[in-house]
């Protein structure tokens, strides 16, 4: 029997798991996928953290989003996660534009955040020389950062699970009963019982609140497609420049990423299917024409990849986040969390915490809690001497996998022997950027899943790219052949 | 750790060069090679047709190479497997790293480039749709099924006619699988035209010329492909869009040279070919560093490289020697109408023996034409060519006295065109 159970491993449900690992409390998280943020909007994202200036005062979005910014310096310091505080620009390209400006500008006084101005186009250049010579102004905000996301969300969860909190994958909740005050979960194949449950399902949070609560809510998913650009063209923005925003959100940006590629997007987009994530001609287009906007110099050939995220829009009034307990006594809502939901996440957590206390469950601090996770060791950053010292130690790390970013074998078998480790090509990718280059595995992913099938004891038959059905072999050679024939033979040929 | 000349890279061209270098007296030698075993490409190129130039046999490619290997083992070069070099710098100094000794820092007289060249990803082509798996390119999943004893699906569609999509597409019909079409955005093949008949024609895959593929389904597996005719500025005509069903998706479009080190010793590249810039001697503009193979142009026959790796070496040994002659007058070389690029794409006059050898590929498929060289107005060569395909590398060997203008002083350019009659 779990105190919690948490539903998600999105940035939303690994926060929450790290919060409550602080506490002498049993604690499960369920996720579908194979992988923590695999499967939901932490993956795919602007991976901004955001100033504070766009929600409306007094909403929990704005006051979680400022305080959610606040905590990721140490949090990032903690976990050992690249985030650098860059800074945001609002670019206004007209005088109209100017004038919602300010309007962001009292947003942000009011909201609480530091450090934010009005700047002329003059500053603007100077700090953003590539952007386009129609800037008029902008609202410059030093406290927005840029994160690696799924980066971000893998750390926690280790951490999370280091401090004892059980994760599950590949474990989709079907459903979920109460009776004595003990909750079941049911999976497609397993059963968790729990005395509280956190429902933190993303873009299916209403699916999971609709098999308990009589009060239902409805998420409308509404997609962004984006676009990486080579590290060549990752000097043209210092900052996140974002235009004025419109009804439909941000709008598009440009932005570094922390790795120094180029980030282009998101569009805004209500589609039908939440499962609908691809990305279309007609999307990008529009991306790369609205970006085009801010800085034109940018070079779409130079596209590494693409990328569709889905926010969760919930069609309940006043456009906030849904958190709290609801009416069934020991289920909390964590829904409706769009954007800045990826910033708000460890202020989220520290509420959810908060609501489990105020709701009954016993929280008493372990004095063995350990904030830290253990440092990621990357081949590329360390100097000669550092290199040489761990290849002594440990000759894996003297073979280079992934060239295009400098991976060796050491990397990739940490990332799979880590709690909470990689299962999958993508697992591995996401954990050590083996694959994210600009050849895009071509040459290590072959190489990447003979050490997931020997670290992982797996035929390689059934190595998947990201969990599922996602196999990357289809067969043994010759099998296809050595079929065909015996069909010949049955048919009597 | 010093060695004479450190050559980067096994394969064809990394071998060729150590084994030409060897025989011209130099016996420092160094080759680094970051796989487990010499070859290059050709150890996943299980197919025949290597070698009809240099051996006048129809060899696969494990069997081309094998030959260099067996003389670079006979004649006892060095070769650290295994080692892959990070970066290396404008005075030859190749940092490499491997499980036993590290990272060194090794000191060349002379460098020589043998690095290859990597595929283009989906990415680079901007396909849309889903990202699910069952999407590969075509050397990727040659190395699966020829290396590893793998499929990497059953029913196939390949995108792009370059060579290593012919072959697969050959081998993926061998091993059972069914090759649903290759779909090609230009109106011709990229491929030699022996592969579009051995490896399509006589298997009866069809090849559709102007089409290409505008959306990947499916969501953990690719489930099918829709693929469109394109109108003459290559932009997918809508109406014509047609869905086929596959498991898996090749990419066969085009390759690009490895040449990240290059650049991290300042080494100027070339934007259309993404190679080196190089004279005569397969010299870059860094001195004492050569390029030869796919690092330099993509090639589209294992004996040119071979070929372009000996001159390469015979330069490297000139240059340590002394011999090399970096004053002295210096030619131009111009891609003209009808010519995407020219390699060398310079020529210092003073250091030709009897002839500079050009390489270079027309920009679309001509018939009848014929391959002029001028320099100014004065048409200094004319070749007559069957047939000119942006597939098939183009080589047109320039004597030294053809540099020379009336007054035998050498010209200051010369420019390649296509002529159509
Ligand atoms: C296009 C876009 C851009 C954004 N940009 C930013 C930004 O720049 N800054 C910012 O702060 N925020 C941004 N956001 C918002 C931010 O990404 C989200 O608020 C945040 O990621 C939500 O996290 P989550 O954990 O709630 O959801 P998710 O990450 O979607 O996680 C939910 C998880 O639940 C799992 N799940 C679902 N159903 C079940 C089930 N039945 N059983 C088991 N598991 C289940 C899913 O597989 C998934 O892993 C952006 C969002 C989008 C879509
Ligand atoms: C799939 C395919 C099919 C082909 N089919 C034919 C055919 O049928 N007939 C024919 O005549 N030709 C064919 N060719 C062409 C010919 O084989 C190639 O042009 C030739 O192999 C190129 O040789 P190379 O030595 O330049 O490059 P490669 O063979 O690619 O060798 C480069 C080597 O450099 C190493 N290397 C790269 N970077 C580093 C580093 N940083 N540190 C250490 N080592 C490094 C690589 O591991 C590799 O071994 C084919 C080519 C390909 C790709």
């Amino acid at each position: 029997m779990y105190d919690v159970i948490i539903i998600g491993g999105g940035v939303v449900g690994s926060s929450i798991a790290r919060e409550l690992s602080k506490y002498d409390i049993k604690v499960l998280l369920i996720e579908k996928e194979d992988d923590v943020a695999s499967g939901g909007a932490s993956k795919a994202n602007s991976a901004i953290l955001h100033a504070g200036y766009d929600p409306v005062p007094g909403t929990l979005k704005a006051k979680l989003n400022v305080r959610g910014n606040e905590m990721f310096d140490e949090l990032c310091k903690d976990l050992d996660v690249p985030m650098k505080r860059v800074g945001s620009l609002v670019a206004a390209f007209s005088q109209d534009e100017v004038e919602s400006l300010y309007k962001l500008y009292d947003r942000g006084l009011k909201n609480g955040v530091k450090n934010i101005s009005i700047i002329s186009a003059d500053m603007v250049k100077e700090i953003e020389p590539n952007i386009n010579d129609t800037i008029v102004a902008a609202l410059y905000a030093k406290t927005a950062g840029i994160i690696c996301p799924y980066g971000f969300v893998i750390a926690l969860a280790e951490n999370a699970a280091q401090n004892g909190v059980e994760f599950v994958f590949n474990q989709e909740v079907i459903s979920i009963d109460k009776e004595d005050d003990v909750f079941t979960v049911k999976t497609q194949d397993k059963e968790y019982f729990g005395k509280y449950i956190v429902n933190a399902a993303g873009l299916y949070a209403d699916v999971i609140n609709n098999m308990v609560n009589d009060k239902r809510f409805s998420i409308h998913p509404r997609k962004g497609e984006y676009l990486i650009l080579d590290k060549e063209e990752g000097y043209l923005a210092n900052t996140v420049i974002f235009q004025v925003p419109t009804k439909m959100g941000k709008g598009i940006l440009v932005s570094p990423t922390v790795d120094g590629n180029l980030l282009i997007g998101p569009t805004s987009e209500d589609i039908y299917n939440k499962e609908f994530r691809k990305t279309t001609y007609k999307g990008l287009e529009k991306a790369i024409k609205g970006a085009k906007k801010s800085v034109e110099k940018f070079n779409e050939r130079k596209t590494i990849t693409q990328f569709t995220g889905v926010r969760a829009v919930p069609d309940v009034d006043g456009e906030d986040f849904i958190i709290g307990e609801s009416d069934v006594k020991g289920f909390i809502n964590v829904a409706g969390i769009e954007s800045p939901g990826f910033t708000s996440s460890p202020a989220i957590a520290e509420m959810v915490g908060e609501i489990l206390k105020d709701a009954g469950l016993n929280m008493v601090e372990k004095d063995n809690f350990n904030p830290k996770r253990k440092p990621v060791i990357r081949f590329n950053e360390l100097t000669d001497e550092e290199r040489n010292e761990l290849i002594k130690k440990n000759p894996a790390y003297g073979k280079i996998i992934c060239r295009c970013e400098t991976v060796t074998e050491g990397e990739i078998i940490d990332a799979i022997r880590r709690p909470v480790g990689a299962k999958s090509i993508d697992g591995v990718k996401r954990r050590v950027r083996a694959g994210m280059g600009r050849c895009q595995g071509g040459f290590c992913s072959p190489r990447v899943l003979e050490i997931l099938s020997r670290e992982l004891n797996a035929d390689p038959l059934n190595v998947t790219k990201f969990g599922g059905r996602s196999n990357v072999l289809t067969a043994k050679a010759k099998e296809y052949l050595i079929n065909s024939y015996k069909e010949l033979l049955k048919s009597g040929v | 750790m010093e060695y004479d000349i450190v050559i980067i890279g096994a394969g064809p061209a990394g071998l060729g060069a150590a084994v030409e270098a060897y025989e011209k007296g130099v016996r420092n030698i160094l080759i680094i090679e970051r796989d487990s075993y010499p070859g290059g490409i050709l150890q996943q190129c299980i197919h025949n047709g290597f070698g009809l130039i240099e051996f006048k046999e129809e060899l696969s490619g494990p069997e081309y190479a094998e030959r260099f290997i067996e003389k670079v083992r006979k004649y006892g070069i060095n070769m650290m497997l295994n080692t892959m070099v990070l970066n290396i710098s404008s005075d030859k100094i190749v940092k490499a790293v491997n499980q036993e000794n590290g990272v060194m820092e090794i000191k060349a007289k002379a460098i020589i480039l043998a690095m290859g060249c990597r595929e283009r990803p989906r990415g680079a082509i901007s396909i849309p749709g889903t990202r699910p798996a069952g999407i590969f390119t075509a050397g990727t999943a040659q190395r699966y099924v020829n290396m590893e004893g793998y499929m990497p699906g059953k029913e196939i569609v390949i995108l792009g006619s370059g060579d290593i999509g012919l072959i697969m597409a050959r081998r993926f019909t061998l091993e059972g699988a069914t090759v649903k079409a290759v779909v090609e955005l230009m109106p011709y093949s990229s491929g030699l035209t022996r592969n579009i008949v051995q490896c399509l024609d006589d298997f009866g895959i069809p090849l559709l010329l102007s089409h290409t593929v505008i959306e990947i389904r499916g969501k953990e597996r690719v489930e099918g492909v829709t693929i469109a005719q394109v109108d003459e500025n290559k932009k997918p005509i809508l109406s014509t869009a047609k869905y086929i069903s596959c498991d898996t998706l090749i990419l066969s479009v085009g390759l690009i040279p490895e040449n990240e080190l290059s650049k991290s010793a300042g080494i100027m590249l070339d934007p259309v070919t993404g190679g080196p810039l190089v004279n005569e001697s397969m010299e870059t503009n860094v001195e004492g560093i050569f390029a030869c193979g796919n690092v330099l142009q993509v090639h589209d026959l294992v004996d040119n490289v071979t070929k372009e790796a000996r001159l390469a070496a015979d330069s490297a040994v000139k240059y340590i020697n002394k011999m090399l002659i970096k004053e002295g007058r210096h030619i131009d070389v111009k891609a003209g109408s009808g010519i995407r690029y020219v390699v060398p794409q310079m020529v210092n006059y003073e250091n030709i023996d009897d002839k500079v050898k050009f390489h270079m590929r027309p920009t679309d498929v001509y018939k009848n034409a014929y391959i002029t060289v001028k320099s100014g107005d004065k048409q200094i060569i004319r070749k007559k060519m069957q047939r000119l395909t942006p597939g098939e590398m183009i080589l047109i060997d320039v004597p030294k006295d053809k540099f020379l203008s009336d007054d035998l002083s050498p010209v200051g350019e010369i420019t390649f065109e296509v002529e159509v009659v």
